[in-house]
C-alpha cells in the first residue's frame, strides 16, 4: 500500500485525536455536572441545619 | 479521601498527555508504509491497552469484594468497568478511522483483532443493564461482582486467542513476528500508554470522589433527619451510595 500524503492522512490524524478529546471533555462535563448537583444539594444542607440550630448559631463556622 | 492527591495527578496527567502529543506530531518520525496516518496508532493503541487493562482491574476490585463484603471494591469495581467502557468506545471511534484511512473501510469484519474487541465491549455493555435489572442492593453487588469476575477473565483469554490466530491484517504492535518499533517510536509508544493510563487513573478517582462525597451527604443527610420523609432512593446501575456504609 502506498503512504497517504499528509493532506489526505491529516484529516484522519486529527479526527482521531479531537474524538479522543471530546469524549474526554464529555466524561468531565457530565461528572462536573454531578458535582454541581452535590454542591446544591450540600447549600439545601447548610439551611437546614442552620434552620435546626437556630438563626444566629454557628454563623461564623459557615 | 480519593480527592487527596487529585489536583496534582491530574496536572501529572495534563503534562504527560500535552508532552506525548508533542512528540508523537513534532518527534516520532513518520512511518514508512503508512505515513502520517500512522500517528492514530499512539491514541488508539494506548487506549485500547488501558481499556483492556481496566476491564481485568474491575475484575479484581471484584474479587476483592466478594472475598471482603465491602461495598466500596463494588463501587470501585463499578467505576474502573464505567470508565473502561468510556475508553472502549474511544478505541472503536479512532480505530474506524484508522481503518478508514488505511484500508478504505470504517469497519472490517473478517478481522479477529476489531471482531474481538467489539465483543468484549458488547459483553461488557450488558454490566449496566444486569445492574439494574436487580433492584436488591446487596444482590445487585453480588451479581455484578461475579460478572465482573468473569468478564475479567474472558478479556486475557480473547486477547490470547486473537493473538494466536493466524488472519494476521490488524498490525501487530509488541511481537516479535512482524517486527519491534524503532527507537523514537517506541519511546513516544511507551510514553502515551503510560499518558493514557494516567488519565485512567485520574478519571477513576475523580469518579470515586464523586461517589464518595454523594454518599457523604447521604449519611449526613440522615443524620440531619432530612431524608426521613422523602421517598425510598429511586432504583439505579449504580452502587447505592447509602449502602457505601456513610461517612468513612
Amino acid at each position: 500500500m502506498a503512504q497517504l500524503p499528509l493532506h489526505t492522512a491529516g484529516p484522519y490524524v486529527a479526527a482521531a485525536y479531537i474524538v479522543f478529546v471530546a469524549l474526554i471533555l464529555l466524561y468531565v462535563a457530565i461528572m462536573a455536572g454531578k458535582l454541581s448537583r452535590i454542591e446544591r444539594e450540600l447549600g439545601e444542607l447548610t439551611e437546614l441545619a442552620q434552620r435546626t440550630r437556630g438563626p444566629g448559631d454557628g454563623q461564623d463556622a459557615l | 479521601m480519593y480527592g487527596k492527591r487529585l489536583r496534582g495527578l491530574a496536572l501529572s496527567t495534563f503534562a504527560a498527555l500535552t508532552l506525548t502529543l508533542a512528540l508523537v506530531l513534532f518527534w516520532a518520525p513518520n512511518d514508512a508504509y503508512l505515513g502520517f496516518l500512522q500517528k492514530i496508532f499512539y491514541i488508539h493503541v494506548p487506549l485500547a491497552i488501558v481499556t483492556l487493562c481496566g476491564f481485568i482491574a474491575g475484575g479484581v476490585m471484584a474479587i476483592q469484594h466478594l472475598r471482603t463484603r465491602d461495598p466500596r471494591w463494588d463501587m470501585r469495581s463499578y467505576v474502573a468497568i464505567h470508565i473502561s467502557l468510556v475508553f472502549g468506545v474511544g478505541v472503536l471511534i479512532t480505530g474506524s478511522i484508522w481503518a478508514k484511512g488505511a484500508w478504505g473501510h470504517w469497519w472490517v469484519w473478517d478481522e479477529p483483532t476489531l471482531v474481538s474487541f467489539l465483543l468484549i465491549m458488547l459483553l461488557y455493555a450488558t454490566y449496566q443493564p444486569l445492574r439494574f435489572a436487580i433492584e436488591d442492593p446487596e444482590r445487585q453487588a453480588r451479581s455484578a461482582s461475579v460478572f465482573a469476575i468473569v468478564a475479567g477473565v474472558f478479556v486475557p483469554i480473547n486477547f490470547a486467542i486473537v493473538r494466536l490466530s493466524t488472519a494476521y491484517v490488524h498490525p501487530r504492535t509488541l511481537s516479535n513476528i512482524s517486527g519491534n518499533l524503532p527507537g523514537r517510536m517506541q519511546v513516544v509508544f511507551y510514553l502515551a500508554v503510560v499518558s493514557v493510563a494516567l488519565l485512567w487513573v485520574t478519571l477513576w478517582r475523580y469518579e470515586m470522589t464523586s461517589k464518595h462525597a454523594s454518599a457523604q451527604l447521604r449519611a449526613l443527610k440522615r443524620l440531619l433527619g432530612g431524608d426521613e420523609d422523602e421517598a425510598p432512593a429511586r432504583r439505579s446501575a449504580a452502587p447505592s451510595v447509602t449502602h457505601l456504609g456513610g461517612v468513612r
